[in-house]
């Protein structure tokens, strides 16, 4: 019975919401994985051939960063607004939005570690015969991969929470939640999504950390402070 | 094409300026809950980041810690306001979840531009018998204000742009425009609120980007 009350009292934690509502809560977080995790492929598929572009020389970089840094201005509320005429109410107008916003900040990120490499490691695998694929593949990106990851889990966190904008046209995943619980005050419903939505957040950073540490194993030698991704986030808001 | 030239009549149609709901008014709130919010995140970030940097301890922490920040959604926290008696208290619950927004890139920008000033300078002050408050004021500050002011930027773009989530709890600003314009299927208003956003963030960039030129510590010194 005291389960039954906290509903009706309309209490911040209800474990009664939780178990008669498990299923509307999985569901809305599995969308909102799917969403994010489509966004940030998509965004990083997207931005590896830009910051390539950008490389080539100042006549591509200048467009290239100006026109992602302005797509960053343009608020999420905005940009999913002004997506409508072109995708109706679908999750691929949400998907479309995020990606264009992840782009700032991983173009930037791969950017800044595929010039940091060193110009005689550079010079050291031209000597030895690698052809410009081979060197990008093998050890310009291996070299480029803390920022790059640096910049990825920014972006990644960043989409996590800006999904929720997405329940203004009904794909927002644990928006949508929070969203349908404003007009009645349903204050465990908004709570429940909104723990739920950092949780999400948290657990992906941590799960890229992850993956970054086993990808670069080389940076664990150096045991300096700064090594933990600092310097990217520094790279990111830089200009 | 059409739906920019319908977006530029909007714009220069006096009837959609005035009034209660006219773009006059929303660009004010707008303004004003975002300047607010900027200051209030400026006098919690920077002191605290400024304060790290100098002793050089608890940083990491500080900066992990302001990176949950970012990961809290503003559409969320402003919900949970809505769910509280604050929601009658006006702008309050945008400006506090903007200032949590804000904070993450303020202080990690600071405490970062505070790290990375050259040991061998701090160690060259101290040497010549600067006290800790003449290291931070003469040495430390000037050599960290550019990322300072890039942290500041960064965090003024970003609050203008995320201000008109408030829109979606029916909080003010120039969310509202586009709000109501994606209720009425209104295209022409919904860019119209947009482009006024962007300009409005573009503009304080510029703003901030002029001042930072004419306060540069640094400037002066490398003419003289």
């Amino acid at each position: 019975m005291a389960g039954q009350n906290c509903l009706v009292a309309n209490d911040w934690i209800c474990g009664e919401y939780l178990r008669s509502r498990s299923h509307e809560l999985t569901e809305a977080t599995v969308q909102h994985i799917w969403i994010t995790a489509a966004s940030v492929l998509i965004g990083l598929a997207v931005a590896f051939p830009l910051a390539l572009l950008a490389r080539r020389g100042r006549h591509f970089a200048g467009p290239v960063l100006g026109l992602t840094t302005v797509l960053y201005t343009v608020p999420s509320l905005a940009m999913f607004s002004l997506l409508l005429p072109l995708f109706g109410l679908s999750a691929a107008l949400v998907v479309t939005g995020l990606v264009l916003y992840s782009l700032t900040i991983l173009v930037r990120n791969i950017l800044a570690g595929l010039e940091a490499v060193p110009q005689e490691a550079r010079e050291a695998a031209t000597g030895m015969g690698y052809g410009p694929v081979r060197l990008l593949w093998e050890v310009e990106l291996p070299l480029a991969l803390p920022a790059l990851m640096a910049g990825l889990r920014i972006a990644t966190v960043s989409t996590v929470a800006l999904t929720t904008v997405g329940s203004l046209v009904g794909k927002g995943g644990l928006g949508n939640l929070i969203e349908d619980a404003l007009p009645s005050f349903f204050k465990a419903q908004v709570l429940t999504a909104s723990v739920l939505c950092v949780l999400l957040a948290v657990a992906a950073d941590l799960l890229l950390l992850g993956a970054q540490r086993l990808l670069t194993p080389w940076t664990r030698i150096r045991t300096s402070a700064g090594a933990s991704g600092v310097p990217g986030i520094a790279k990111t808001e830089a200009g | 094409m059409g739906v920019i030239a319908e977006a530029w009549t909007w714009l220069t149609t006096g009837a959609n300026w005035s009034g209660d709901g006219g773009a006059a008014h929303r660009l004010a709130e707008h303004l004003y809950v975002s300047g607010i919010a900027l200051a209030v995140a400026c006098l919690i970030a920077l002191p605290v980041a400024l304060y790290l940097g100098h002793v050089g301890k608890g940083g990491g922490l500080a900066v992990n810690l302001s990176n949950v920040g970012r990961a809290v959604p503003v559409f969320a926290v402003l919900a949970l306001f809505m769910m509280t008696p604050l929601r009658n208290s006006g702008y309050l619950p945008t400006v506090i979840a903007l200032v949590l927004f804000a904070v993450p890139p303020l202080l990690t920008n600071a405490y970062v531009g505070m790290t990375e000033v050259d040991r061998s300078v701090r160690e060259a002050a101290r040497g010549m018998g600067m006290s800790g408050t003449q290291l931070f004021v003469r040495v430390e500050l000037p050599l960290a204000y550019p990322m300072i002011m890039t942290g500041l930027r960064s965090a003024a773009v970003q609050v203008i742009a995320t201000a008109s989530i408030a829109a979606m709890v029916g909080l003010g600003g120039l969310g509202r425009i586009i709000t109501a314009g994606f209720n009425t299927y209104d295209t022409a208003q919904v860019f119209a609120g947009a482009v006024l956003v962007a300009l409005l963030a573009l503009v304080v960039e510029g703003v901030l980007v002029a001042l930072d030129r004419l306060l540069s510590p640094l400037r002066r010194r490398r003419t003289a």
